[in-house]
Order: structure tokens, then sequence, then C-alpha cells
């Protein structure tokens, strides 16, 4: 069996916990996931288990797509991922939400909505200067270093540049619920990505 | 409706009573009891009652399992506004006391005006849809009259 499984965000919604507050929750879909390739410690250096989810028809894979995945049975996957192994798994066998109960803790990870190339108050919370009373300093970083010494900008200096479209990983989220008929997964909280993104949910710890 | 419209829809379990603007309605809300200090507060010990809070509707907001309402009340010559979502567990019921004729969705106007003008004259006829999910206020059940705190409502 492997630690986590992959999923598809499908958006948040709003319900009531058990002391009847409301709490945001996200719906991901996950799985189920069909194990591919099962790697080994003697054959390929180190232990791993590749799985794969959306199942799509075969005409939209490439040949050699095909090849790999026709060792595992029948089924086409369109994402494949390598996952720790955490006991014996099967070639070909499907993976389900079932993974996870509730209350677990999860770790979350996604690519973040991309917000195109920034400037540092966007990007780095700076306060910027003020917008009015003959100010001509309005969004600029400022100054970024000293003088003479160093003579040159310090490394991981918080500048403009691309902001979001970056793989985060959200730690220790709740699983609020499992609905194992439909697959899918309530996750308190929030999550990367865009709604339709592929997000991967790990077991915390 | 998508699929995460009717997941949604799947927790909303007890119907909900009809009531619209301008309608005034008293609101039973189950209040946890805290101990007084002193004693060790443990979950035997906590003690439920229900609050009254009796108002105009003078809103309702959102969509879905996520709705709340607005209802506003004057109490000791203050105006008061309480948020509810429409779903929540924590209310044992909503009774509609008395039907409001409004032709607005939203009567926040009525937070600047006082005595007659703040007043809303009663319809007769309830346009309650057909096809509407929720009960009629009349069928929902109701509660022991000694559990209700009436001196939060009788002003």
């Amino acid at each position: 069996m492997v630690n986590g499984l992959m999923g598809k965000k499908l958006g948040m919604i709003q319900v009531f916990d058990e002391s009847r507050s409301l709490v945001p929750v996200t719906v991901v879909e996950v799985g189920p996931c069909g194990v591919v390739q099962i790697k080994e410690k003697n054959h390929d250096g180190y232990g791993a288990i590749q799985i794969g989810f959306q199942e799509v028809p075969e005409r939209k894979m490439t040949k050699p797509q095909v090849g790999h995945l026709k060792k595992a049975g029948e089924r086409r996957w369109r994402n494949l991922r390598e996952f720790r192994s955490t006991g014996n798994a099967e070639l070909g066998a499907l993976i389900t939400v079932d993974l996870f109960a509730k209350g677990d803790q999860v770790n979350v990870q996604g690519v973040s909505k991309g917000k195109g190339f920034q400037g540092v108050m966007k990007r780095h919370n700076y306060a910027g200067g003020p917008a009015t009373h003959g100010s001509m300093f309005h969004r600029a970083p400022g100054a970024i270093g000293q003088c003479s010494y160093p003579s040159r900008v310090f490394k991981n200096k918080a500048l403009p540049g691309q902001m979001g479209s970056k793989r985060i990983t959200v730690k220790g989220l709740r699983i609020f619920d499992v609905r194992s008929e439909e697959n899918i997964l309530l996750v308190s909280g929030s999550i990367p990505g865009p709604v339709g993104g592929m997000v991967i949910v790990r077991k915390a710890g | 409706m998508n699929q995460l419209e009717r997941l949604e829809q799947s927790f909303a379990t007890e119907p909900v009573p009809f009531f619209e603007i301008g309608d005034t309605v008293r609101v039973k809300v189950r209040v946890v009891e805290a101990r007084a200090s002193g004693k060790k507060k443990t979950q035997e010990e906590e003690k439920e009652r229900i609050q009254v809070f009796e108002g105009l509707v003078i809103g309702r907001k959102g969509r879905s399992y996520s709705e709340t309402f607005t209802v506003r009340k004057i109490s000791f010559g203050v105006g008061v506004e309480r948020i509810f979502p429409v779903h929540s567990p924590n209310l044992a019921g909503i009774e509609v006391v008395r039907k409001g004729k409004v032709r607005r969705a939203k009567l926040y106007y009525i937070r600047d005006k006082k005595g007659k003008a703040a007043k809303i004259s009663e319809r007769e006829f309830s346009r309650a849809p057909k096809t509407h999910k929720g009960t009629t206020a009349t069928e929902v059940e109701e509660l022991p009259s000694d559990d209700t705190n009436s001196s939060e409502a009788s002003d």
C-alpha cells in the first residue's frame, strides 16, 4: 500500500462541525488510483509504488505510455506519481479513498494559482509609499541594500518576479469526512491550486 | 445542480420552516450554559437551554446550505441585529409570528426609521410556493414553554 493518493480539487463548501460551528472544507475527489509499477530496492535502487489517477481512453495516449501501462492491466491513467511504499501492493490493484479515515491528519500538495509577474507589494507584502500628497514613491521596493560594503545585493532579497504556479504543501489538515461511494474526501480548510487542479493527499507524520 | 451543490445539500437533513423577508419570527437558539466559577466544567455538567430571539427578518443572504438571515429587534430602545445560518444545528426552530407586507428583498432602511415609520403592515395571504421543500411554520415542533427564556423576547 501507499501513504497517499492523487486527487482533483472540486471546490470549497461550508458545513457545520460537531461543535455546531460553520467551518470551511475543501471537496477533493480522491482516487481510485491503480498501482502501475512497483519499484524495488535491488532492481531500481529505491523502493516506491507508482500509481495512476484519472482514466483516459487509449486513443489519447502515446504508444510508449500504453506500453508502460500495459504491464499493470487494462486501465489507462492520465497522471502517474510515485509514492512511498507502506506495505505490499499488487500490480493493477485499485486503491480507493478508504485509505483515509475521518479525523486523520493529511498534508496536501498542489500547484498554486499563477499570479504572473508581480511587484513587491503583492508578492512580499511590502508597505509601499503614500498614494497622494505629492508623493512620488508608490509601489517600488525602495532601497535593496547598503553601500560600498557589501557592494552587492544579498541573495534571497525579496524583489518582484513570478508569483504563484509553485508547488505548495499545506500540512496538518484534518479530514472532515470520507464519502467512499463518491470517492470524495472533505478536508478542513483550503488547499493550493485552482478548482479542477490535481493535488496529492498524503497522510501526515 | 453540480456535484458540489449535491454534496452540500446532503448535509441539509432537516427541513427549514418557510419564512420571508418582513416576517416577524421567533428564533429558538440552543445555548450551552457555562457553569458558575469554582465548579469544574465537565461534559455532563454542560446544560443546554433554549433562548428566544424575536424580531423582524430584514434580509436573507447566501444560498443553499450556507444561507443566513438577519433578524432585527429593538431591545431597551437599542436596535439589535443577529445573523443566523438557516441550517444551523444551533437553531431549535423558527416560528413565524406575523407575516409582513414588503416590496423589498433587504429591509435595511428600517434601521434609520423609528416608531410608526419602522412598522411593517401585515400580509394576509401567504406567498409560500407549492414547490417549497421546507415545512410551514405551524409544522415546526413545539418546545416546552418552561425552557424558553421569555424575558428576552418580551420587550
